[in-house]
C-alpha cells in the first residue's frame, strides 16, 4: 500500500501488527481515528500508555492486578480452600463469567510441552506449591481444581501437578468433559463421547 | 465403492484436469515422467488425506503455484461422497465430505479403504522395520479408527519425551518427576497398541496365507511374526530400567515404536534367504490380503491402484492377478503402464468395461477407442 503521508503510514503499520487485523483493517482504524475528535484518540492512547505502564500481576496467582495483589485473592468473600489452576488470563474470565466458582485461581501461564521447550520451570508450578505447603491467607488449602486444556500438553501438566501434590494431602480434582449442554449426541465427536461415557456419573432426580 | 470422476487444479504437473472413470478397469498411459503416477497420488489423497509418495503437502504444488485443489466424487454403498482437498501454501491442508470440512483428517481415513501395489513396495522386504510398521499401521488404522487416535498420541508424547531427554543432555541433569508423566502414558499406550496390532495379524495371517500358496503354487511354509519388547514378561519395569539408556542417546528407545514384523520362509528370513519370484509373491500377497480383509470388514470393495506393475512382475503373477479381475473379485481398477500395448494384450480378454487414457502435455487424454 502506498500513502501519500508517513504518519499515516506509521499508524497503520502499527496497528496490522495486532491479531486478526490486516492493512486494510488498520487503514480504516486509522482514518476513523483522524476524523474524530483529538480528545477521542488522545483517551485511547493514554488508556493503552497506562495500561501497559501499570498494568501488574498479582503477587499470589499471577492474574492482572492493579496492585500487588488481585482483586480476586484479596476479596475476603471467596473461598480461600480452593484453588483453580488454569493455563492463561482469559480462562479466569471465562470461569469468572459462569458465576458457579468462589475459590481462588491460580494463573501457570503455559503448559508443559518440552518440544516448545516449556518445563515446569518455565510455568508458574513452583509458586503454585509455595501457596499451598505455605497459604498466604492462612487458611489452609484443601482441594486444588485442574481446569487445564483437554489437549495432550494439558493432561501431561495436570499429571506432573497432581504426583507433586501427592504426598501433601491436598485434594486434586479435574474438571468434568463431555457433552457442551443443548448439542446432539450424534453430533459431538467420537473422542469427547467415548470419554464421556466412561466417566459418565450417577444421575440424581432429587 | 468407486470414484466417478477426478478433478487437479495445480496438482503437481497438472495446471488443471478432469476425467471421467470407467466403474471397472482404468488404465493410464504415458511415457516416464508424463504424471502417471501423480494421477494415482492424487486419488490416494482423497481417499487416505495424503500422498503416498513424499509427506510434504507443499512438494505437490504445482511449480510457481500457491495451492492445489483434489475433487473427486465416489459413490459407496449406494451414497454419493464428493471429497474435496485443498492445500494452500503456509496454511493448513484442508479436506471437506460433501461439503463439511473436516475438524480432524484422521477422521476421514477408513471411509475411502484403497490398496495401493508399486514398485517400491520391495521396502518392506529389504528396507528397515520402519516401512513394516507403516504398512500394517495403514491397514489396522483404515479398519480401525480407535487404532490411529492411539498411535497420534502415541507419537505426540513420544515426540515431547525425546525433547525432554535432548533438554536434559543439555542441561546436564535428569529429573525424573518430569518424565514420569510421558512414561505413564506411553506404557499404558503401548500396551493397548501391541494388542490390536497383535489382534489384527492374527485375522490378517490366514488370508496372506492363502493367496501366498495360490500365487507361489510352492510348497514352501510362510510366516510373519510380530516382534515387540510390549512382549517382555514386565514392560513397565523394562521401560524404567532403560532410562539410563535412553538419556545417553537422547531418546526412546523402548516401546511399540521399536516393533517390528519378521517375514519368513520355510522358517528362514525371506530378506537374507527368498528369491526374487519368492520376494514379488510375498508383496503380492500381503496386498491382495490387505484388500480382501478390507472387502470382509468394510462390506464394499476397495479401490485397487497398480502403479506400473507390468514391468515388475513376470507373467505367472500377472496372470493370477488378471484372472481374479477377470472373475470380477476386484471392484474398480486403476492401472499405469508406460507401455500401451502390453497392459492392452493383458487386458484384452477380460470382460470388463475398460477405459484407456494417455497422458500427454499434462493433459489426460481419453483413447477414441473407449
Amino acid at each position: 500500500m502506498n500513502f501519500s503521508s508517513k504518519l499515516i503510514e506509521n499508524a497503520v503499520t502499527e496497528i496490522s501488527r495486532l491479531p486478526g487485523i490486516g492493512k486494510k483493517t488498520a487503514l480504516r482504524l486509522t482514518l476513523h481515528l483522524l476524523k474524530q475528535k483529538a480528545p477521542v484518540t488522545s483517551a485511547l492512547t493514554e488508556a493503552l500508555i497506562k495500561l501497559r505502564n501499570e498494568i501488574r500481576y498479582c503477587a499470589i496467582c499471577h492474574n492482572v492486578a492493579d496492585k500487588e495483589v488481585c482483586s480476586i485473592c484479596e476479596s475476603t468473600k471467596r473461598d480461600k480452600s480452593l484453588i483453580c489452576v488454569v493455563e492463561d488470563l482469559p480462562d479466569v474470565l471465562a470461569l469468572e463469567n459462569t458465576n458457579q466458582y468462589s475459590g481462588l485461581y491460580h494463573v501457570l501461564g503455559g503448559v508443559i510441552s518440552p518440544i516448545q521447550g516449556i518445563g515446569p520451570d518455565e510455568i508458574n508450578i513452583a509458586s503454585l506449591m509455595q501457596r499451598i505447603l505455605h497459604p498466604p491467607s492462612g487458611t489452609p488449602v484443601e482441594e486444588v481444581i485442574l481446569a487445564l486444556p483437554a489437549t495432550m500438553e494439558g493432561d501431561t501438566t495436570s499429571f506432573f501437578i497432581t504426583r507433586k501434590l501427592k504426598d501433601h494431602g491436598v485434594g486434586v480434582s479435574t474438571i468434568a468433559r463431555g457433552i457442551p449442554v443443548g448439542s446432539e449426541l450424534e453430533y459431538t465427536d467420537e473422542i469427547t463421547l467415548g470419554r464421556s461415557i466412561l466417566s459418565r456419573i450417577k444421575y440424581s432426580a432429587e | 465403492m468407486h470414484l466417478k470422476n477426478l478433478e487437479l487444479i495445480q496438482f503437481k504437473n497438472y495446471p488443471k484436469v478432469q476425467v471421467e472413470f470407467s466403474e471397472e478397469v482404468n488404465c493410464f498411459f504415458g511415457e516416464n515422467g508424463a504424471g502417471k503416477t501423480n494421477l494415482l497420488d492424487a486419488i490416494h489423497y482423497l481417499c487416505l488425506t495424503r500422498s503416498a509418495l513424499l509427506p510434504l503437502d507443499s512438494y505437490h504444488v504445482m511449480h510457481g503455484k500457491e495451492f492445489f485443489t483434489i475433487k473427486g466424487d465416489f459413490e459407496s454403498h449406494q451414497q454419493p461422497l464428493s471429497v474435496n482437498c485443498v492445500f494452500e501454501s503456509s496454511k493448513k491442508k484442508r479436506i471437506s465430505l460433501n461439503g463439511k470440512p473436516y475438524q480432524r483428517l484422521s477422521e476421514h481415513i477408513g471411509l475411502l479403504p484403497l490398496v495401493l501395489i508399486a514398485p517400491d513396495d520391495t521396502l518392506m522386504i529389504n528396507g528397515g522395520s520402519e516401512e513394516r510398521r507403516k504398512f500394517f499401521d495403514g491397514m489396522i488404522s483404515q479398519t480401525d479408527s480407535h487404532y490411529l487416535q492411539l498411535l497420534i498420541r502415541y507419537q505426540h508424547y513420544l515426540k515431547q519425551r525425546n525433547a525432554l531427554l535432548k533438554r536434559f543432555a543439555e542441561e546436564k541433569r535428569t529429573d525424573k518427576a518430569q518424565l514420569l508423566p510421558y512414561d505413564t502414558q506411553l506404557v499404558s499406550l503401548s500396551q493397548a497398541i501391541f494388542e490390536k496390532r497383535a489382534a489384527f495379524l492374527t485375522e490378517f495371517f490366514p488370508y496372506f496365507a492363502d493367496h501366498y500358496r495360490a500365487i507361489s503354487g510352492e510348497k514352501e511354509s510362510v510366516s510373519i511374526s510380530h516382534e515387540s519388547q510390549v512382549r517382555k514378561d514386565n514392560f513397565s519395569q523394562s521401560f524404567a530400567q532403560s532410562l539410563e539408556r535412553d538419556v545417553l542417546l537422547k531418546r526412546t528407545h523402548f516401546g511399540i515404536h521399536k516393533d517390528d514384523y519378521l517375514f519368513r520362509l520355510d522358517k528362514h528370513p525371506l530378506k537374507k534367504f527368498g528369491s526374487q519370484g519368492q520376494k514379488k509373491s510375498f508383496l503380492i500377497s500381503l496386498k491382495l490380503a490387505q484388500f480382501f480383509i478390507f472387502k470382509m470388514i468394510k462390506g464394499t470393495k476397495p479401490l485397487l491402484l497398480l502403479d506400473d506393475i507390468f514391468d515388475k512382475l513376470d507373467d505367472r503373477r500377472i496372470f493370477h492377478l488378471m484372472d481374479r479381475v477377470a472373475r470380477k473379485e476386484f471392484g474398480q481398477l486403476f492401472i499405469t503402464d508406460a507401455r500401451p500395448e502390453r497392459s492392452k494384450e493383458i487386458l484384452r480378454n477380460i470382460q470388463a468395461d475398460t477405459r484407456y487414457f494417455t497422458i500427454k502435455n499434462n493433459r489426460i487424454l481419453a483413447d477414441e477407442s473407449n
